[in-house]
Order: C-alpha cells, then sequence, then structure tokens
C-alpha cells in the first residue's frame, strides 16, 4: 500500500522551486495556482521568446541557457524562482543544483505525475502539442526511475504529487528560512566566544542586566535567566571546550534559547560535540576532551537535551530588519540570509588561504577587508585582542579562554560591555592579536587596500546636504589615472575643496564681474548678512596639520614619519619635497602652539582650507609658457604695427580708427603684462611663503561647517603672525545699503590696488533656503586680473559684450554638487568609518571635477 | 602680427601693381578669424614698402561663431599676436594673385628678380635662430634675427624674433616661402590637417621645396607631424623616396630616444616572453599595460590562452586595443585578450585568475610611497603564482651620453634603482609575502654597470 501524498507542501520562501513532470502533467496550471507569474519561468515561454515557437526543441539549450540566466538574476536578489519544465532526467536538474548553490539557497523538487493516460488525453486537446503516448511514456518512466535518488542528487526538500486529486487539492505555504528573523528587533546582546567560560558568562549577564537563577530540580540543576525588559542574547557560538564549566554554560544556553531569550547560532566545537555524540569519529583535541570529562559527571537530563539542542543549531540569524547578522566565523555578504553548505561552512569556519601559518593553524583569508556589505556582521571564532569596527564587521571573541576577556555587544546602541576572563584557562596556539601588530587599528589595516569596485562605474553617493549625488562613469574613470599616478594616497586625502562660481555678469557696461551681483545673489536667496573675504591669489591648499608623526600614524593610518600633508585641489601633494611640506607644517604647528589651539579643540590633527602665495610657486611653467609669451608677442606685434602705421599716416594716409584701434590694443596688452605681477615673486625658501588659512574644515570628531565664517576668519586672524598671513574681510549686512557701497568700495580699492578679488559667502557656512541649499560662495573677480583670465583684450567693448553670455548654471549645480561631497568626506573621515566610504566622496570630487565646464568660470 | 614686404627696384611703387594693392589706400580684408589690414608707410619711387596687418579676434578663437566650437581652450594664448599659420592664410586671401606671381599690369616685373626686403614680427622660435637660418638662406634670403626679449618671466630664453630678410628673387617666391615657412617656424597649425594640406604645400612649394635642404623636417612640421600625411607628401615630392619610412617624430617617447641605439624594448620585449613561457603560465595579466606592446607579442603565442591588461589610461587602452585588433575582424577571438581600465593602487578581481602577473617597467612611475599599496594589491592579495617586474637599472644611467648625472630616463619617472636598491626591494617583498626572486639582466651587460633593464622573477 502507498503512502499517500503530502498535499501541505511547506517549501522555504526564498528557494529555487524545480518542477518535474512530463509534458501534459499539468506544471504549468499547478504553477500558476501557486506562485507569481514572475517567479515562473516556463521553458516553453523561454523557446518561445527566442523562436516564436514554444515546442521548438531545436532552441532548447539556448532556451535553458535563458531561463537559467533569469532565474540567476532573481536569485541573486533573493527573490523565489519556480522552473517550469519537464527536468525529466537527472542531467536537467543538475544544473539547477548547480545554479542553488551558486546562489545559496535551497532547491525544492516537486514532482508532478498524474498518470500516462491523463497526460496523453490533456495533450491530445491540444493542436499545439505534437506529443504522442509514446513521449509521455517515457518521460514518465524515467521520471519515476529517478524518483528515490531526488534527495541524493541535491534537492533538500522533495514534494510527490501523484494522482489527479492530489495535484488539485495541493497547497503550498511558503515558510520564512530559519536564519530570516529580519522581523526581530531586540534589543540584543550578543556574547562571544564563551568555552565553559561559565562564571564569567554570569558575570557578563549581570552587567547586561540579567538575573540568573540557580535551583535543582529531583536532582537536576535548574537555571533561569530574566532578562532585562525586551532584551534578548545572541550567542555567537563556541559555548563548548577548553574552558572549565562547559555544563553550565551549556545550561545557561539551552535554557534561554528553551524559553525563547535568546538565539545560539552553531560554531565549530558545537559542531563536533554532536558529531562526537552521535558516535563519529573525530579526533579529540582543542579541548574537546575538557568537554567529554565535564559531561561525563553530569546530570543525564543535560545529556540527553544536549544532541537535540546541538542540532538545532544553525549557520547564523539574520535580526531588525535585515541590520544585523551573526554568525561564528563571520559571513559574506551574498551569504546573508541564505543557505547552502558553502554557508555553513563559512558560518563555522570562516575563509582559509590554504596556507599553514608557523603555528600549525590555518591562515585565515581577511574577508572583512573586502566585506562591504549594509549588514553590519557581529562575529567570534578568531580571538582579538580587542573588539574593533572593519568594514561594519565586528569580531566579539575577545579570548576569554585564553585569558582575555569575555565581550557582549549591544545592539542597535552599539556598545560593549566586557568582563575579563578570571584566569588564563587554556594556553592559546597562537598569540592573541587581530591587527597587523603594526600599531595600527583593525580598520586602518583593512584600510590599507582599496577596492577597484569601491570607486568604479556610475556611483550614487549619499551626503547629508543634498541627497543622493551622481558621478558618471566615464567621470570616475577620468579620474582613476589622476587618484592612482598623481594624488596623494588616499589616507591623507579625505577633503577635496569645490569649485566656486563667479558672481552673475555684471550689468554696468565695463566690467564682467561687480559686488552688487553676488550681493543681490544672497539677498534673493534669503540671506541677511554676509562675509566678505579679501581673495587671496595663490595656490588652493588643503593642508592636513597634525601635532607629531605620531599622531598622524594613529589618526590617518599612515605608515611613516610625516606630520601632516598638503595637497592641491586635484590632490597633488603641493610640494614636490618632503623637505618644503615639512617645513611649512613645522611652521604652521608652530603658530597652532601659540593660540593654544590643540587643547582648545581637543585634537592632536586638524585640517585647514588655505590660499599658500606667492602664485609664481606652483605657476612658474605656465608663467613661462603661456602667461609671458602673449605679453611679449603682443607687445612686439603692436608695436611694429603702430610704428609703421604712423609712417603711413604721415605721409597723408587717413587710417585714423585703425591707430586708435591699435592704441587700444596695446593699452590693454600693456595692463595684462603687467596684471600677474603683484602675484609673482621669487621663491628660494620656506620664508618667501606666505599662508592665508580661511577655513578650519575639522579636528577630531568635529567638522567645524557649523560654524560661521566670522567664527573661522577670527581664528585665521588670531593664527596670523610668521608664515601665515592676513586675510582682509568684514561682515556686511545686506540691508544695509550704505554698508554693502562700503563694501562695493573696499573691493573696487583692493582690486585696484592689484588684488584678485573678494569672495562672498553667506556669514552661516551651511546655508540653506526652501531650495536647499546655496552656494557657499561666490567670486568678484577685479577687472585688472580677470585679463589673465580672458586674455588682455577681453574688456574691449565688442569683446565684452561676447563675453556676458557666460552660463553659470553648470558651474553652480558643480559647485555645489562638489561641496557636499566634501562635507560628506569629512563627517564621515570624524566619524571614523572605513577609508572607502570617506575615499568614495574625495574621489567623486575629483571625478566631478572632470565634468566639462568652462575653465575661466 | 607684423608683415612687411619691401623693394627699392625703380619705381619703387610698382609694387603696388604686384600686390593689386593701391599704394595710397587702407585696405581691409575680412577673414574667418578676424581683419586684415594692407597699407604702405612709404611708396617713393626709391622705397616702397607694404605692411600686412592682422587683427585676429582672440574671443573668437576660444568661442567660436554662432554654434560653432572654437579653435583654443584658452583666451591667455599667443594665437592673436604671434605669426603663425593665420598669418599665411592672410596672405593667401589678401595678396592670392600677387602669390601665383601674375599681375595684369607688371607681368614682367613679377617675373624678374627684385630687391626684397621682408620684416615678420613676432616670429616664433620653435628651433631657434639656426632653425631659421636653416629655412631661409638656403633659398638665398640673408637672415637677420633679432630675439625679442621675453616680458614677465626670465626663464625659458626668448620665444619670439624679429625676422628680417633681404635678398633678390621674384616677389612670389618670397610670399610663398613666407607662407610655407612660418608655419613651419611656428609647428603650429590653427586648423585640423588633412588631405587637402598636401595638395596645398605642393603647390605653394613648386619650384622650391623639392631641392630644399630641410625638405623633411618642413614636410613633417607643415602637416603637423602626421607621419602618414607627411610620407605621402615626400612621395609625391620626390618619387624615388617612396618606401622609406620616415620616423614618427612625435610619438616617440624621451626614454625610447635614449635608449634607441639599443633597441632596449625589444630585449625587453624578449626576456619577458622568455620568462613568462619558463613558468609555464597560460594566462597572464600585463599589469600598466600602456598600449599594448607586451599583449601585441603574446597575442602571436600558441601557449598564451587568456591575457589581461590593466592601466589607468583610458586612452592607452583605446591604442592597445586598436594594435590587438579587437573586436575587429582578424583580432584575436573573444575572451582571449581582455583590457580593463584599472589601477595597481586599487584591489581588482577581474585579473585574479592570471596565473602570472607581469610589470614591465612599470613601478618606476608610480610614487614610492605607495609602492607598499602596489605590492600588497599584487603579492599579499591577488597573489598570482609569479610575478615579473622589469625596471631600469640606475647603475646603467652613467652610460647614456645625453643623460645628466642623477636625472632620469623618462620625466615621469618616480625613481630609478640601482641593482642593490632593487634586490633589497625584492627581498623584502620575497619575506613580505613569501615569494623568491631570481634576477637577470636585459640588454648589453657593462662588466661594472651591468644591464639597461633588470628584471625580477618571484615565484610562490
Amino acid at each position: 500500500m502507498r503512502e499517500p501524498d503530502k498535499t501541505d507542501l511547506a517549501i522555504p520562501d526564498f528557494a529555487l522551486v524545480v518542477l518535474i513532470g512530463s509534458t501534459g502533467s499539468g506544471k504549468s496550471t499547478f504553477a500558476a495556482r501557486h506562485f507569481l507569474p514572475t517567479e515562473i519561468i516556463s521553458s516553453d515561454r523561454c523557446r518561445a521568446l527566442v523562436s516564436d515557437n514554444e515546442t521548438d526543441q531545436d532552441v532548447s539549450a539556448d532556451a535553458f541557457d535563458l531561463a537559467r540566466e533569469i532565474a540567476s538574476k532573481r536569485l541573486k536578489y533573493r527573490k523565489l524562482a519556480v522552473i517550469d519544465a519537464t527536468n525529466v532526467r537527472a542531467a536537467d536538474r543538475k544544473a539547477w543544483i548547480e545554479l542553488a548553490r551558486k546562489w545559496h539557497t535551497l532547491p525544492v523538487a516537486v514532482v508532478i505525475d498524474p498518470g500516462v493516460d491523463v497526460c496523453v488525453a490533456r495533450n491530445a486537446l491540444r493542436p499545439d502539442r505534437p506529443f504522442g503516448a509514446g513521449v509521455v511514456q517515457r518521460m514518465t518512466t524515467e521520471i519515476r526511475k529517478g524518483l528515490g535518488g531526488l534527495q541524493r542528487e541535491g534537492f533538500r526538500q522533495v514534494w510527490k504529487l501523484t494522482s489527479e486529486a492530489s495535484i488539485d487539492t495541493a497547497r503550498v505555504t511558503r515558510q520564512p528560512l530559519w536564519t530570516d528573523k529580519r522581523d526581530h528587533h531586540g534589543p540584543f546582546d550578543i556574547i562571544g566566544d564563551i568555552h565553559g567560560c561559565a562564571d564569567e558568562l554570569q558575570a557578563l549577564l549581570a552587567q547586561l542586566g540579567y538575573s540568573v537563577a540557580w535551583s535543582e530540580d529531583h536532582g537536576e540543576r535548574i537555571v533561569a535567566v530574566t532578562p532585562p525588559e525586551g532584551r534578548k542574547i545572541v550567542f555567537v557560538g563556541d559555548l563548548v571546550d577548553r574552558g572549565p564549566n562547559v555544563p553550565d554554560t551549556l545550561r545557561i544556553a539551552m535554557s534561554m534559547v528553551a524559553a525563547g531569550a535568546a538565539y545560539c547560532v552553531q560554531g565549530n566545537h558545537e559542531r563536533k560535540l554532536s558529531r562526537w555524540l552521535e558516535g563519529r569519529k573525530v579526533t579529540i583535541a582543542h579541548g574537546l576532551q575538557q568537554t567529554i570529562d565535564q559531561l561525563g559527571a553530569q546530570d543525564r537530563g543535560l545529556r540527553e537535551a544536549l544532541p537535540a539542542f546541538l542540532d538545532s543549531l544553525r549557520s547564523h540569524v539574520w535580526l531588525d530588519d535585515g541590520r544585523l547578522a551573526v554568525a561564528h566565523a563571520g559571513l559574506k555578504e551574498e551569504m546573508i540570509g541564505r543557505g547552502s553548505g558553502a554557508v555553513r561552512e563559512f558560518a563555522l569556519y570562516g575563509e582559509t588561504t590554504g596556507e599553514i601559518d608557523e603555528f600549525g593553524l590555518p591562515v585565515r583569508a581577511d574577508w572583512t577587508a573586502a566585506y562591504r556589505g549594509k549588514t553590519a556582521v557581529v562575529y567570534g571564532h578568531t580571538p582579538v585582542l580587542s573588539a574593533e569596527w572593519v568594514n561594519n564587521t565586528l569580531c566579539i571573541d575577545t579570548g576569554c579562554v585564553f585569558g582575555g576577556k569575555l565581550t557582549a555587544l549591544r545592539w542597535p546602541e552599539r556598545e560593549l560591555v566586557e568582563v575579563p576572563a578570571i584566569q588564563t584557562w587554556s594556553e592559546p596556539v597562537r598569540p592573541l592579536g587581530g591587527s597587523s601588530g603594526l600599531g595600527r587599528s583593525a580598520q586602518a589595516d583593512a584600510d590599507g587596500v582599496l577596492d577597484y569596485e569601491d570607486v568604479s562605474g556610475r556611483r550614487w553617493i549619499e551626503t547629508e546636504l543634498r541627497g543622493r549625488v551622481v558621478v558618471a562613469e566615464e567621470n570616475a574613470s577620468a579620474a582613476l589615472e589622476v587618484m592612482s599616478r598623481f594624488a596623494l594616497s588616499p589616507q591623507w586625502l579625505m577633503y577635496l575643496p569645490p569649485t566656486m562660481s563667479p558672481s552673475e555678469t555684471s550689468s554696468q557696461s565695463g566690467w564682467l564681474e561687480r559686488p552688487e551681483e553676488a550681493f543681490a545673489h544672497f539677498r534673493e536667496r534669503g540671506v541677511t548678512q554676509i562675509v566678505c573675504e579679501e581673495k587671496h591669489m595663490g595656490s588652493r591648499a588643503v593642508i592636513a596639520l597634525c601635532r607629531d608623526a605620531q599622531a598622524a600614524r594613529d589618526r590617518f593610518g599612515v605608515p611613516g614619519d610625516e606630520t601632516g600633508a598638503i595637497w592641491t585641489r586635484t590632490g597633488r601633494s603641493f610640494f614636490n619635497g618632503t623637505g618644503m611640506t615639512e617645513g611649512l607644517l613645522a611652521r604652521l604647528r608652530a603658530r597652532v602652539e601659540a593660540v593654544d589651539l590643540w587643547k582648545e579643540l581637543n585634537s592632536d590633527w586638524l585640517l585647514l582650507d588655505a590660499e599658500i602665495m606667492p602664485w609664481s610657486a606652483k605657476a612658474s611653467s605656465l608663467i613661462e609658457s603661456q602667461y609671458a609669451p602673449v605679453a611679449t608677442s603682443a607687445a612686439a606685434g603692436l608695436q611694429a604695427s603702430r610704428e609703421a602705421l604712423a609712417r603711413a599716416m604721415a605721409r597723408g594716409i587717413d587710417a585714423a580708427s585703425l591707430d586708435a584701434r591699435l592704441e587700444d590694443r596695446a593699452a590693454r596688452a600693456a595692463r595684462y603684462a603687467t596684471a600677474w605681477a603683484p602675484y609673482v615673486w621669487p621663491v628660494s625658501g620656506i620664508e618667501d611663503l606666505k599662508v592665508a588659512p580661511f577655513h578650519l574644515l575639522a579636528s577630531e570628531g568635529r567638522v567645524w561647517f557649523d560654524h560661521d565664517h566670522v567664527w573661522h576668519m577670527t581664528l585665521a586672524e588670531r593664527l596670523a603672525a610668521g608664515v601665515v598671513t592676513r586675510t582682509q574681510w568684514r561682515v556686511v549686512d545686506l540691508a544695509d545699503a550704505g554698508a554693502c557701497a562700503e563694501a562695493v568700495a573696499w573691493w573696487e580699492t583692493l582690486t585696484g590696488s592689484g588684488g584678485e578679488g573678494m569672495v562672498v559667502k553667506p556669514r552661516d557656512f551651511v546655508s540653506r533656503n526652501k531650495k536647499g541649499v546655496i552656494q557657499p560662495a561666490l567670486k568678484v573677480r577685479g577687472r585688472e586680473y580677470l585679463r589673465i583670465i580672458y586674455g588682455p583684450e577681453y574688456d574691449a567693448p565688442d569683446n565684452l559684450v561676447r563675453l556676458r553670455e557666460r552660463g553659470l548654471g553648470g558651474k553652480r549645480s558643480l559647485a555645489l554638487r562638489e561641496f557636499a561631497l566634501g562635507h560628506e568626506a569629512l563627517k564621515r573621515f570624524v566619524a571614523r568609518q572605513p577609508l572607502r566610504r570617506v575615499h568614495e566622496c574625495v574621489f567623486g570630487v575629483l571625478a566631478l571635477e572632470s565634468e566639462p565646464i568652462d575653465p575661466r568660470l | 602680427m607684423f608683415l612687411s614686404v619691401a623693394t627699392t627696384q625703380r619705381p619703387a611703387t610698382d609694387l603696388g601693381f604686384l600686390l593689386h594693392k593701391h599704394p595710397e589706400r587702407l585696405h581691409e580684408t575680412d577673414l574667418s578669424f578676424g581683419k586684415a589690414w594692407l597699407f604702405y608707410p612709404e611708396a617713393t619711387d626709391e622705397r616702397c614698402e607694404a605692411v600686412l596687418l592682422l587683427d585676429v579676434d582672440p574671443i573668437g578663437l576660444v568661442r567660436g561663431k554662432g554654434q560653432a566650437e572654437g579653435l583654443l581652450d584658452q583666451y591667455v594664448n599667443d594665437r592673436p599676436y604671434a605669426a603663425s599659420s593665420f598669418l599665411s592664410v592672410a596672405l593667401n586671401k589678401a595678396l592670392r594673385t600677387a602669390m601665383t606671381g601674375i599681375s595684369k599690369e607688371r607681368q614682367q616685373l613679377a617675373d624678374s628678380d627684385l630687391p626684397l626686403e621682408t620684416v615678420v614680427t613676432p616670429l616664433p622660435m620653435r628651433g631657434g635662430e639656426a632653425l631659421v637660418r636653416g629655412l631661409f638662406e638656403p633659398l638665398g634670403w640673408s637672415v637677420d634675427l633679432t630675439p625679442i626679449e621675453t616680458i614677465g618671466s626670465n626663464t625659458g630664453g626668448p620665444r619670439y624674433g624679429h625676422l628680417r630678410l633681404t635678398g633678390t628673387g621674384r616677389l612670389s617666391s618670397l610670399l610663398n616661402h613666407l607662407y610655407v615657412l612660418i608655419p613651419v617656424m611656428d609647428d603650429a597649425k590653427h586648423y585640423w590637417v588633412g588631405e587637402a594640406e598636401i595638395d596645398k604645400l605642393l603647390s605653394k612649394g613648386e619650384g622650391w621645396l623639392e631641392n630644399h635642404p630641410a625638405k623633411d623636417l618642413i614636410v613633417r612640421r607643415y602637416l603637423r607631424n602626421r607621419g602618414a600625411l607627411a610620407r605621402i607628401a615626400l612621395e609625391r615630392l620626390a618619387p624615388e623616396t617612396a618606401g622609406e619610412a620616415l620616423p614618427p617624430e612625435a610619438r616617440i617617447a624621451p626614454e625610447e630616444a635614449l635608449e634607441a641605439p639599443i633597441r632596449l624594448n625589444d630585449l625587453r620585449m624578449d626576456a619577458v616572453v622568455r620568462a613568462i613561457r619558463a613558468t609555464g603560465a597560460t594566462s597572464i595579466a600585463d599589469l600598466g599595460c600602456g598600449e599594448g606592446k607586451l599583449l601585441y607579442r603574446l597575442v602571436r603565442e600558441r601557449w598564451v590562452h587568456k591575457m589581461f591588461g590593466l592601466d589607468p589610461a583610458v586612452r592607452e587602452l583605446e591604442r592597445a586595443a586598436k594594435r590587438l585588433k579587437l573586436n575587429e575582424f582578424g583580432g584575436p577571438p573573444e575572451g582571449r585578450v581582455t583590457l580593463m581600465h584599472g589601477s595597481l593602487t586599487y584591489r581588482d578581481s577581474r585579473w585574479a585568475e592570471a596565473d602570472v602577473a607581469v610589470l614591465v617597467e612599470v613601478i618606476e612611475h608610480l610614487d614610492e610611497d605607495r609602492l607598499p599599496l602596489i605590492e600588497r594589491v599584487v603579492f599579499g592579495e591577488t597573489a598570482p603564482k609569479t610575478v615579473i617586474v622589469t625596471t631600469p637599472n640606475a647603475d646603467y644611467n652613467a652610460l647614456f651620453p645625453n643623460l645628466a648625472p642623477g636625472a632620469f630616463r623618462h620625466p615621469d619617472h618616480r625613481f630609478e634603482w640601482s641593482r642593490v636598491r632593487f634586490e633589497a626591494w625584492a627581498a623584502r617583498i620575497g619575506k613580505a609575502y613569501g615569494y623568491s626572486a631570481a634576477f637577470s639582466d636585459i640588454g648589453a651587460v657593462h662588466p661594472v654597470l651591468g644591464a639597461p633593464t633588470q628584471m625580477a622573477v618571484f615565484t610562490r
């Protein structure tokens, strides 16, 4: 008598469901009844997609490829997929098993076999199915032959529906995987590897606010643990072996799990113990003997309950809307919330390189360095000195049994709670230690290498100031060469300044830029007070200044002896040699110390935004190859022309207007030739340089964008002395017409005496109106200065008229996006986020700079 | 820019007939890029002098006209002021008939040799006074060149000269010489050089260019170093040179020029290919593949099954793709060669399957403080079985006659290592990442200073 079919199909909600049935068996009808149309991948449909004919067997191979490709994409996004094909032979099914393994999902077989007669009859009713009874008979025989082997083939569930009735009455329900506890929000207390350190465990539980009560019941030792309101424990596994009191440790964990007050994931030591209990041959090593000895003397109740408990342990647990995963040895991003042999193995043992180290232990591959997931992964297995976050992963095995400490992570608080080991219970084979031993943090160590994928391709970067900033692929690609071949190392480069837009074109004839437009710009956007700052004509520099080399190593994770770095707008080192850099840093450090800024900021480092003068220090080759030749050739050609014309006019040729034109051109050329003179002086050493800081960007724990420009300029003034030069500035009330006029006059004086111009900023560093963040600064450049931007004759009336048409929209949008990215980079840096998160923003600024924008704006 | 032409052949005012421009008027010619003016500062029986002034619109050059793109991207540019191809175009427009040697009124005069004097200023002197003399003196002009003092910079020497030519010849010859040779001195063109330029050059150069001793240089510079065009022009100019390849001046890197006599690059490629083959590897990553010279060698080897080329410069990869005929008919089958835009300063799994990673003349182009990172990416993270590194041997530099002591072979080199330094570096890597290194020389070996290039083969 055959067992009746089970018709309640309880399948995992993430699975690859493989239907198995002859043509005419009713697979498609069954699929349509129980699954979404988008979940069903039909081989007939795929045949039609490539050949317009559902039954064209000639295209089967390609149709299969297509079906597999579609299934891959769904599984990648953790979506259930149903394969609606005959899948008659084991060879047909093998590919699906492999696909399921690849994406760490469970393969589920559903056999649909209503009998040969039913299939033949159904096919006869359909003109598009020219299959005879022979085909159905052959298929059915083949399927029935393979039934017994489906589990062996790799299917984790096999459902058989062998009559029309059971096919019709079957119900499909979907179960979340055991590991999928995303709807559990905790809060949680995650406890690292205990290894039988029951006393330390109880001390830790007490610190976490759990009360532990022991009692006896019929000679059995019983424990009841009461958690603080709503909290739950997650054990990372390795409860057993090595330590002094495995039984009590197990009692606590088992009672809490049974009471629903804890989750426990399987550790490799539990796995081994379980195999030993099953009577399998295992090597008694790594502390298993202690467990065996301690259990031998214990009550029967514990020994009897133990196998079922060990058997119930799973690879990992995925919690809190997917924000947290706990696994014994960690988990790669693509394995979280999934199930496969590979997931189990990884979660138990982590990844090894296959090599053996000098202590005879397998060398672990550092999966955390490459981890990029949004889910925080908390794990144990590898004892470390102290728990440190690396790329959103945290190892909380702090080697309690080896005399270290027992650590818990409070989630979502992200607080660490630790209890020191009472003694060294077991000698470690390999000394404890997480990072490379260079004295750097584990994160700095992981940050030593960034991944190509951290910067390549089209990117969306979330910023606080401007939401999502998009970096196009071609721009990222342009930045890659600069970043890798010319820029400073990413450890230093935690900020690049945004570009700055000029004011709107002046409405006054003879002028391209004037302050009135900048004032109007901000007034129209609701700004009431602005700060006008003298714009020095030098080269923009970002200066990272550390108290000493140790501070630099500690905070920036750099290996050398440098005490800071100075870089340009494109991330290149400002000076060619470290001599100049360190020399200038030393002088700046002296100024910072003179005003006792380290103490005031409570920081060992700070980041300044500054201009370094003279311009010629960086621009001498530009002057030689571009600026000077223009002055020289313009003067020579115009002089020869005017002399010749004078002779012609002297003999009566009427050329007065040409003469006037040449005179005018010569005058402008002459003004051009002197326009850059104030920005040029010889530099033979540091003493010839001047530094004008205007922003304190960041220091430990702080991004100073929340302080207004009056604060920044006041700080700059305090620093001014020695190599630090003073910057003239003033606050202007935009409603005060007199003050505005004074500021205009001030600008005219400044630029009239060779100054580049001024920068106008809203008083607040970050200013918003209803439409969002407004321009953080606008530059208003002087009339003579603009000659070296737009050429000697730019202000001739017929030239100016054309230059007035300049699209500022692109420049301004760029300025805002770069401003947001720069701010984001700083914010992430001071929050000690992984370097890639900082670098992504800085790389983004550099990439955006490759957008085609008129360089003269 | 300024150009004058004068004669003392009486009656000198007949110059007006030759130029087809009346000496008593101010002439104005519209040009696409501005205006030309012609007038006579002197017009007597004894001496007559015509001046051509060019008034180039500097804004138009950048902004273009209407919707058109401009020619230049910098407003601060000597193009509106220095004698250049603009002047040639103006000559051809304002004095077209004179240049052809036709004169309605004074054909006999146009056909005869006259005492002539011409001034061009400011003339760019790319190639210096020697080149100016080498260009004009063989044509019978005596050259008087006054360098113009540079305003605003005291480095780099004079860039422009005031050129005065005197001699006897036909006016049309002089104008044609100037037409061709001014852009040659300037070594730039304001317009795209296409095949039509060959005809212009040949027609203006008729009767003098084919026998000019600096013919090759004139053709090359006039055609803006476009090798193929220059070759066609020379063949048409002197058919017997057909097949003689010109050195592609523009593409020779300084390093190659320096090392050229020993064909070092070929030797290096040979050595690297041999070293790869000796490992038995069939899949190879060329890290810093540049324009694909090594890949081009490897693609012809049947034992190489898979190649990866990685470079941070997109334009180099484009050249490599072209050289390798990727995705072209006759190119390697799909998947055999993969070019990837990327950088050694980032971990990159895309080339991880290669058995051998090759860094041919790559490390010296990276800042020394970034090397530990690259070591970690290549030897630590990706860790192929074999890594081959070549780099210049700094000891050998003493043997390059044109290389100043302490200078590097290429301006982009960030360092050049002695053999001791290289071996110490290799030893450190060996220790840190578990590789052993074998060293060899590439190129002719000097008994004391070693070979020009050093190679290390690291195996794990």
